[in-house]
């Protein structure tokens, strides 16, 4: 008799990507320590985004919708902890980062620099986007703007980062 | 194999995660009004239901409320209503009541003054049914002692005699029917002639000469000649006279000194005497308390 397997995944030609154990713990912890330590001593580096980059490198990478909100989710809430913010504050963004590129990342081949760079930009955008929506609407704080000059000029800034970061974690994958 | 792409498992798993974040952030913040936020949240998604119930509740209770208050509303309206047309009945009764105790009064005040006159009052009851002549029935009969050919006055005039009687009642031909008559005679000259009906609501006066001298506004008296009315009861007053020159006599029309059209009323003269007017005019003019009923009969 024939027995019928059941597949759940992203579609089949789209290469998933897997990593060596530790890497993702080490990159999402190390990207926290950073984005904690920089703006303590460089004012401007809270434009700095690293938990997102990270969050977006391997929500593209594993193109699996559900980890990838899962890992979004892991990372929001660990960044809201290391922070003043509301737990949940982040933690709301990231997942839906985290969900939105694992989407895209399953349709689409993400791996060229163009594509990664402008991949950035937009969810760096929409990231700052759900942070604000999420502040105004849930905690009544109105001091976040949707758009603006800085954010986008940071917006590009991280872009420029991930163009370093991505091909530097891109190293940590297991071989096909 | 069959490839089932996963994301409906994957939506869902998104809903509840920003969900439980959303719940998380809730309990975290204190509202300005340092209450936690979740409680906020749960106040505000529950006050909406709360207030829809209440105004429900509210409006259906005063509505209904209100409607049956509306019914008793209309209730009450149209039994205002019904009191209303009832006292409006009843004030016009009174009123009509007051009217006839005046006339009462007055005709007791003309009775007293001419005290040695036997006559009763009658009620006038009803008209005759023939349009062309102008009759009364009144309210007493050959009982009452009522005959035929006795003089109806009021106090205000002459009104007619009785014509015909009948056990209870009596039927009195009123001056002002073409076949009615009067002796007269006019205050000022004593010119003596007869007042005459001519079934409209003047009177005319006939067998007065040309050459008499008869002015508008003179009184017109009984000449007491006919023997049914005694001497001096004012019966018209002059409105037009006019020469014939057609014939030896005068054209007097005559205003009728008593209402004939308003006749409610009346004495009856049960015998026939003469009337001093003097003392008619030294009676005195104070009215009695009214009397509800019919009025006495005077023997």
């Amino acid at each position: 008799m024939e027995s019928t397997d059941i597949y759940i995944g992203p579609e089949p030609h789209i290469e998933v990507h897997k990593y060596y154990g530790g890497v993702v713990p080490a990159a999402v912890v190390l990207a926290l320590v950073v984005q904690a330590f920089f703006p303590v001593r460089a004012g401007w580096s809270h434009y700095l985004e690293l938990p997102l980059l990270v969050t977006l490198y391997f929500a593209l990478s594993k193109r699996n919708p559900s980890s990838g909100l899962m890992l979004g989710m892991v990372i929001g809430l660990l960044q809201d902890s290391l922070s003043r913010t509301p737990l949940g504050l982040y933690g709301i963004a990231k997942t839906l980062v985290g969900f939105v590129a694992s989407s895209i990342g399953a349709r689409l081949d993400v791996e060229h620099p163009i594509a990664r760079f402008i991949l950035t930009i937009g969810f760096y955008l929409f990231h700052h986007a759900v942070f604000a929506l999420t502040s105004r609407l849930l905690l009544a704080q109105q001091g976040e703007a949707y758009l603006s000059l800085p954010i986008l000029i940071a917006s590009v800034v991280n872009a420029g980062i991930a163009m370093a970061l991505f091909p530097l974690l891109d190293k940590f994958r297991k071989p096909s | 194999m069959i490839e089932i792409p996963s994301r409906h498992k994957s939506t869902t798993l998104l809903a509840a995660v920003v969900i439980a974040q959303v719940l998380l952030l809730a309990t975290q913040i204190k509202s300005e009004r340092q209450v936690r936020l979740i409680r906020v949240w749960a106040v505000e998604l529950i006050s909406p239901i709360q207030r829809s119930g209440s105004w429900i509740i509210y409006n259906f209770a005063h509505g209904w409320g209100d409607y049956v208050s509306l019914r008793n509303t209309r209730k009450d309206n149209e039994s205002l209503r019904s009191e209303l047309d009832r006292l409006k009945v009843r004030n016009a009764e009174l009123e009509g009541r007051a009217l006839e105790a005046d006339r009462l009064a007055a005709m007791l005040n003309f009775r007293r003054g001419h005290a040695e006159v036997p006559m009763t009052a009658a009620r006038v009851i009803g008209g005759s049914p023939d349009s062309g002549s102008l009759v009364v029935n009144i309210d007493r009969g050959s009982r009452d002692g009522i005959r035929r050919d006795m003089g109806v006055i009021t106090p205000d005039g002459v009104v007619g005699k009785v014509f015909a009687v009948y056990p209870d009642i009596s039927q009195v031909l009123l001056l002002g029917d073409k076949d009615s008559g009067v002796g007269a005679l006019l205050a000022n000259t004593r010119t003596q002639g007869v007042v005459k009906g001519s079934g409209k609501p003047e009177l005319t006066m006939d067998y007065v000469g040309n050459d008499s001298k008869v002015t508008p506004g003179e009184v017109v008296l009984t000449s007491g000649q006919d023997r049914i009315f005694p001497k001096d009861l004012p019966v018209a007053t002059v409105i037009q006279a006019t020469e014939d020159r057609k014939a030896p006599f005068m054209k007097i029309v005559l205003k009728p000194a008593a209402h004939l059209d308003r006749l409610e009323e009346v004495l009856v003269l049960l015998t026939r005497q003469d009337l001093d007017l003097k003392k008619e005019a030294e009676t005195t003019p104070a009215a009695p308390p009214a009397a509800a009923k019919a009025p006495a009969t005077a023997q």
